[in-house]
């Protein structure tokens, strides 16, 4: 098989026992790699209602037919899937940098992580050699710690390394996985599963040929790829980078602020992208095999966060600075190191700390309750605490650990009101109350609140339809995008690099033919993308999600934009939200509670995933 | 001997040098028709976030490597100074290995002989890390050209003021 490996290995840290099992080809046709074999192989090896940080639940490591080649930013990536302890349902993060081709050139599509590991462990894959090492000099240690202290004592520079740091230990809900010092599969805390099973690193070496079925118009292709990648469709990567998106967001008061009480923050300018460019920005690197770069490496160069370096994205900025109220850049990068020196995602790790500060401002918690810490919006020594706290699991970051919505819950007081996020997944910086189509899509993403599902956000913020209008059509616009995104996140390939695929399925499809060999046409190519979105549905449903759960945050609800300007007014009600959830169930061709029908799933070719709706849909 | 300005080897320029690798790949695939940046001669080093850098040969005059070996495998190309190893005199050994001071000779993963930069010498083109670089970091030069983009850069540097009221040229 061109493409794979041809080889899934499993690894049982319970008996310390591995095995490898040939990839089922129709698997590798079906549902691509990445995120889309990731969720099946899950499926496959989990039963209904596992708890996520029990030793049943799997956590997968794959990656996609154009890792370890140099399709451009396709080389480089790989994605973890397991039952999310945030959502209850699927859980799924990716990331980028050279990891995932180094998996590709050991010779797995795919490795399962099943049970739990009696003492902290990790895992060093040598091609065909896997050991199970003791990580008990590990533990404490941040990743970057660990990558550098696991190069040093297996001997080799150029081995790869995922590690979680003190907070994936420690099973904090919004623990990462972060490979590479800078690089992280952020999002539904997959770190505090990997945690769970006491497994502190995966180590990669890799020395296999990989190689491709038409490699003469495989490269010509790439060569193409290459000049798109020079042109204005990755311009925004290459420059200024996404914390351009401050300026943009905050003209079109879309930039949620201060844990949503405000859609406009009136100190955008001091954390533009364009003010991190000029004084922050050292250096923009590259991932393995890509041809645009774009990972802004920003650096504090005086004051009280001297020293302090981390990639910088419009998300974490954010989060860190306007989502908080906080107006300065070198608390924000210190923000993001912070997060990358304990292992959480930096979005989630914001929006926390923004729910924190509104409990304080509206004396939910009290100066005791934050163990001394002045928590109010604008603060960035409380920013900086709270961050340590969280990934310590310290006083009351033991509590803002549980992530927003279990916080809430131990709270009480009425917090709830003032937690942010959708199935337990924090919220990113888009106010969903001014930007429609995207509320919808943040609502039906399979793993909570997020932007990287459907990218809906784009036609509200770019003009495309009426932000401020709820109506019919949105869900078709959001299907078909969901569609190109999990086509995107099981190649994988990066979703910077979006915009360079002119003709979407077209060109995505011919990348997959002269890649496996498997010839795909367009619309088989959609296939596969909806197909993928319905599996996750279909695990979701399994897991007890459905139409309740494809609900919005609170604030978005009932607190309509009290900024004066183009968005005032604006929120979402009950009703919209019944309309579009309709509207969009209805494109996907579900029932009115969200679940995908047997027929759809006979059409897709998933016949044997027909059991789990029938169940639930005699039910409801 | 080859002269001065005609032995050309790769050098990449540090502040455009990303780390991305595509001179790995595509060095891997031309010589060797596999993406396996083991297998190519060229390789990138990233220190840290902000230190990145691709190494090959630099064609040194009296090179190290050949002056190390013990089984006379290796030779200085008369013709453009690039580093020839006689596969069937090579043992692997790795003495040249150590003594070159760049990393830029490699021992072959299944062939168990060592290899280094040829500049492409079948690609009509030239070496293809430098057609492929996607940051145009990569660049074909000799060691006098090297030394004169260095003056002329610290010349810049230094008439800062001069060049921004000197005329157009």
């Amino acid at each position: 098989m061109y493409g794979y490996a041809g080889r899934i290995l499993h690894i049982d840290l319970t008996t310390g026992k591995t095995y490898i099992e040939p990839l089922n080809e129709e698997y590798a046709k079906k549902y691509i790699g990445g995120i889309g074999l990731g969720m099946r192989l899950w499926l496959d090896h989990s039963q209904a209602g596992v708890e996520p940080l029990s030793p049943e639940n799997p956590l997968v490591l794959a990656t996609g037919p154009t890792s370890g080649t140099i399709w451009p930013t396709g080389g480089n990536g790989h994605a973890f899937v397991a039952k999310s302890p945030q959502s209850y349902g699927i859980g799924e993060s990716k990331s980028h940098g050279s990891f995932g081709t180094e998996l590709k050139r050991a010779g797995y599509d795919a490795v399962i992580f099943h049970g739990k590991a009696e003492k902290p462990v990790y895992v060093w894959i040598d091609d065909d050699s896997v050991q199970i090492l003791d990580a008990s000099h590990l533990w404490g240690k941040s990743p970057a710690e660990t990558e550098d202290t696991i190069k040093e004592e297996l001997g080799d520079y150029y081995i790869r390394v995922a590690a979680i740091g003190p907070a994936g230990e420690k099973l904090v809900r919004i623990a990462c996985i972060i490979n590479e010092k800078t690089r992280a599969a952020g999002r539904c805390g997959m770190g505090a599963v990997m945690g769970s099973k006491n497994l502190k690193a995966i180590a990669l070496r890799g020395t296999k040929d990989i190689t491709v079925a038409k490699p003469d118009e495989f490269l010509e292709f790439v060569k193409e790829f290459h000049e798109r990648m020079k042109g204005p469709a990755t311009k925004k990567y290459r420059t200024l980078g996404t914390p351009e998106n401050v300026l943009v967001h905050n003209a079109l008061h879309c930039m949620p602020t201060r844990n949503y009480t405000n859609a406009y923050f009136e100190g955008a300018e001091k954390v533009s992208g364009e003010l991190l460019n000029e004084r922050y920005a050292a250096k923009i690197i590259g991932c393995s095999s890509c041809a645009m770069r774009c990972e802004h490496i920003c650096v504090v160069n005086e004051g009280p966060y001297k020293g302090a370096m981390a990639r910088v994205e419009y998300e974490p900025l954010w989060a860190l600075g306007p989502y908080c109220g906080v107006d300065r850049l070198d608390a924000v990068i210190k923000g993001s190191e912070l997060c990358n020196y304990y292992g959480m995602d930096s979005i989630s790790a914001g929006v926390i700390v923004g729910f924190a500060m509104d409990c304080y401002e509206n004396s939910i918690l009290t100066k005791e309750d934050m163990d001394g810490v002045e928590a109010r919006f604008g603060s960035h020594e409380a920013l900086v605490k709270l961050i340590e706290k969280m990934g310590k699991r310290e006083g009351i970051g033991d509590i803002l650990a549980e992530g927003v919505k279990f916080a809430a819950e131990k709270i009480g007081k009425g917090s709830e009101k003032l937690a942010q996020h959708i199935k337990g997944v924090e919220v990113t910086g888009y106010d969903l109350r001014c930007l429609k189509t995207a509320a919808l899509g943040f609502a039906v993403s399979f793993r909570g609140a997020d932007h990287n599902r459907h990218g809906a956000y784009a036609f509200d913020v770019k003009g495309k339809v009426n932000r401020l209008k709820a109506e019919k059509g949105r869900g078709k616009m959001v299907k078909d995008i969901e569609d190109v995104y999990t086509i995107i996140d099981s190649l994988i390939i990066c979703k910077f690099s979006r915009g360079t695929y002119y003709k979407e399925f077209e060109d995505l499809s011919k990348v997959y033919t002269l890649i496996t060999g498997f010839e795909t046409s367009p619309e088989e190519m959609r296939l596969k993308g909806e197909r993928i979105n319905n599996l996750a549905r279909v695990i979701n449903t399994r897991e007890g999600l459905g139409r309740k759960d494809d609900h919005l945050p609170y604030k978005v609800m009932h607190l309509p934009i009290p900024d004066e300007g183009p968005a005032k007014g604006a929120y979402v009600t009950q009703e919209e939200l019944d309309l579009l959830l309709d509207d969009y169930y209805e494109a996907r061709g579900w029932t009115r509670d969200g679940i995908p029908t047997p027929e759809k799933l006979k059409e897709l070719g998933m016949d044997d995933l027909i059991p789990i709706v029938e169940a639930k849909i005699r039910k409801a | 001997m080859v002269k001065i300005h005609e032995r050309k080897f790769v050098s990449a320029d540090p502040d455009k040098c990303v780390g991305c690798q595509v001179c790995e790949y595509i060095c891997a695939w031309t010589k060797e028709k596999t993406f396996n940046p083991l297998k190519s001669r060229i390789r990138v080093v990233r220190l840290n976030p902000l230190v990145n850098l691709s190494i090959t040969c630099r064609l040194c005059e009296d090179p190290p490597c050949v002056a190390a070996c013990p089984r006379d495998a290796l030779t200085q190309s008369e013709e453009n100074g690039t580093i020839l190893v006689d596969e069937d005199k090579c043992n692997g050994c790795g003495w040249c290995i150590e003594a070159c001071d760049y990393g830029a000779i490699s021992l072959h993963p299944e062939k168990k002989v060592v290899f280094v930069c040829d500049l492409c010498k079948d690609k009509p083109d030239g070496p293809q890390c430098v057609k492929w670089c996607p940051e145009e970091a990569l660049d074909l030069v000799t060691a006098d050209v090297l030394a004169q983009k260095a003056r002329i850069t610290a010349t810049k540097k230094l008439f800062q003021e001069a060049l921004k009221v000197a005329p157009p040229t």
